[in-house]
């Protein structure tokens, strides 16, 4: 179970809506994921002429929306932004995206921190989708955020958890929740992460440019089930050495 | 002081390049084709003559690259021509001041009523384009007109004559999205030799711009040779590097590319170097394994049946029922063209066929207040 601001969500699995072939293949995959959150880019959508295709649908399947900033390259943008989502979507939930590098899409770590003050200040629920320092994390965390999104990998890589050992630390020192978000390639990625004690993952790329969406959706979804299972109940402890099951010694016992 | 394109093109040599670009045997292009992070030397190979039986090979990357950085999507637009005045002699354009043709400006009335005719055919980003002619067609005309075209897009681009850096500034206030500029060819000779009269002919401003296009902070930058006027491997070269360069100085900055071929127009001139269909496929995919993030577009001047194969491969955006001639919407559909299009279906008819070959058409993909 999820807590996101005081909202309970069965589903650890949050989904991005980009790079779908239609808005027919987005709702299956979103269906078939079984998320109950999906984060869609403010910049995608065509308020001013209502001729949007994915919103409607979105809608209608019953998912509670995350808007967000993507697109932005400073504070100032993405806090225009939130208030055009919070004003047209009726949302004060807001994925906040800060990326001035538009080849790798690296979150500016400068710009999120001070937006998320402001915004937290204008009553927004801010999910900031950050580098993977333990650091910023905790300074986010401070300034109010609701959860820490850090990166596994660059976005679109599906290169896994690149970050591992700054996510380890990042999910010890966390009063919040953290969703693994951005380079999730594969099922086994989020389940690891799960593992690993992350609260939840978003995933976008890896079932939008799978060869079969839909197909790909439920492997993350049953992923993910794997993953919550194995963080409630402990990994088994690691070890370099050979330890048998039956003991070669158990017999002086009965001795 | 960080020196400028210009600089780095004058110390190289375009004799060199040719022979380069030729020179890469089968292993190196194998090598390149393994690589995700490529170099110049890379990218050489994979546009060299010993990479052509491995385009297959090359293509299957290209639509992966694509699809995993821009999903299943094709951005739409389309051309808005404000005037086909030109203060510029290129032997090979119909807009060429010596070309005896009906010139026109639009007025504001009648730009406002281009965009409503495009705004009905579901249009959201154009890209305006005009001739050069910078005393009548320069900053105090798109200081007037910008604003009234801005209201209905969602994103502008503009092609238009190369400007200074404090102009770009002004126009990314005015909401400039994207500026393209295209540099026809890197060849100095052969420039000279198109180029004839006008600003245009003058090879470093030109050379420069996407220079100062970076420093004025506009989001997208838009790149492009004219294939056809010189040897396209060593001109792609020279692109590839002006590339690399401009997105290791100006990181803040998005790019796109265009790959125009020469048309016949009003002009006419024979094409010197023409470029063929399989070796404009082997460029755009070579230019995609070099940089996954780059926006490539390709226009109406390519035939319906060569884009719908090549842009589910590594295509990002294109235009649809464009008019190539000011006022060619709405205002006077019976003007002179500034090159013939090839592909004249629809906006509507190029979603649907889109649609059937299994990719999202995106009209909208920006707002107004970002990037100023």
């Amino acid at each position: 179970m999820l807590n996101l601001a005081g909202v309970q969500l069965e589903s650890p699995l949050l989904l991005g809506t980009g790079k779908f072939a239609s808005a027919a293949q987005l709702m299956a995959a979103v269906t078939a994921s079984g998320t109950e959150l999906v984060t869609l880019a403010m910049k995608r959508l065509d308020l001013q002429h209502q001729s949007d295709d994915i919103l409607t649908p979105l809608q209608q399947l019953g998912v509670r929306l995350l808007p967000n900033t993507s697109g932005a390259k400073t504070a100032s943008e993405a806090i225009f932004a939130a208030e055009l989502a919070r004003e047209a979507l009726g949302t004060h939930w807001l994925k906040l995206e800060i990326h001035p590098d538009p080849r790798y899409l690296l979150p500016d770590p400068i710009e999120t921190l001070q937006a998320a003050h402001e915004l937290v200040k204008r009553g927004f629920v801010v999910l900031p989708y950050c580098p993977a320092d333990p650091v910023l994390c905790k300074r986010l965390e401070e300034a109010g955020c609701a959860a820490v999104m850090p990166l596994g990998a660059p976005i679109g890589s599906n290169q896994g958890l690149q970050t591992l050992a700054m996510l380890e630390i990042i999910i010890e020192q966390a009063t919040v929740p953290v969703i693994i978000d951005a380079g999730l390639g594969a099922p086994s990625h989020a389940c690891q992460a799960l593992e690993l004690g992350a609260s939840a993952v978003l995933v976008n790329t890896a079932i939008a440019s799978a060869a079969d969406p839909v197909a790909m959706a439920t492997g993350f979804r049953l992923a993910c089930q794997a993953g919550v299972h194995a963080r409630r109940s402990g990994l088994a402890a690691t070890s370099s050495q050979a330890h048998a099951s039956s003991p070669l010694t158990h017999f002086l016992e009965t001795l | 002081m960080t020196q400028g394109f210009y600089e780095l093109w004058q110390q190289q040599s375009w004799e060199h390049q040719l022979l380069q670009s030729r020179s890469y045997s089968l292993a190196q292009v194998k090598q390149a084709l393994g690589k995700t992070r490529l170099t110049l030397q890379d990218f050489q190979a994979l546009i060299s003559p010993a990479a052509e039986p491995l385009l297959p090979e090359l293509a299957a990357k290209a639509q992966q690259r694509t699809r995993q950085r821009f999903g299943r999507t094709q951005q739409l637009f389309a051309p808005l021509y404000l005037s086909n005045l030109c203060a510029n002699e290129c032997s090979y354009c119909g807009f060429s001041m010596s070309q005896k043709v009906k010139r026109r400006v639009l007025t504001a009335e009648e730009i406002e009523k281009e965009c409503l005719a495009l705004r009905q055919s579901g249009i959201d980003q154009v890209l305006i384009v005009t001739g050069e002619h910078e005393r009548k067609v320069g900053m105090s005309y798109f200081r007037q007109m910008l604003p009234l075209i801005r209201r209905h897009f969602s994103s502008l681009m503009l092609e238009v004559q190369p400007l200074s850096e404090a102009h770009y500034l002004e126009l990314r206030q005015l909401g400039v999205d994207a500026v393209m500029v295209y540099q026809e060819t890197y060849q100095q000779s052969a420039y000279q030799r198109y180029h004839l009269k006008g600003q245009k002919s003058d090879m470093s401003w030109r050379l420069g711009c996407p220079d100062r296009l970076g420093k004025a902070g506009i989001d997208k930058i838009g790149l492009g040779v004219l294939f056809g006027l010189a040897d396209w491997r060593t001109d792609a070269s020279f692109l590839a590097m002006h590339l690399l360069y401009l997105q290791q100085q100006y990181w803040q900055s998005r790019y796109s590319l265009s790959v125009p071929r020469i048309r016949p127009c009003s002009g006419g001139i024979e094409v010197p170097y023409p470029l063929s269909d399989k070796h404009l496929v082997q460029l755009v995919c070579a230019f995609r394994l070099l940089s996954p993030s780059l926006e490539i577009s390709l226009s109406t001047r390519e035939r319906a049946e060569l884009r719908d194969q090549l842009v589910p491969i590594a295509i990002t955006s294109s235009s649809a029922g464009s008019s190539t001639r000011p006022g060619g919407y709405a205002v006077d559909p019976e003007a002179l063209e500034q090159f013939s299009i090839d592909d004249s279906r629809s906006p509507a008819l190029y979603r649907q066929h889109l649609q059937q070959l299994g990719m999202a058409p995106v009209l909208k993909d920006w707002e107004p207040y970002l990037g100023r």
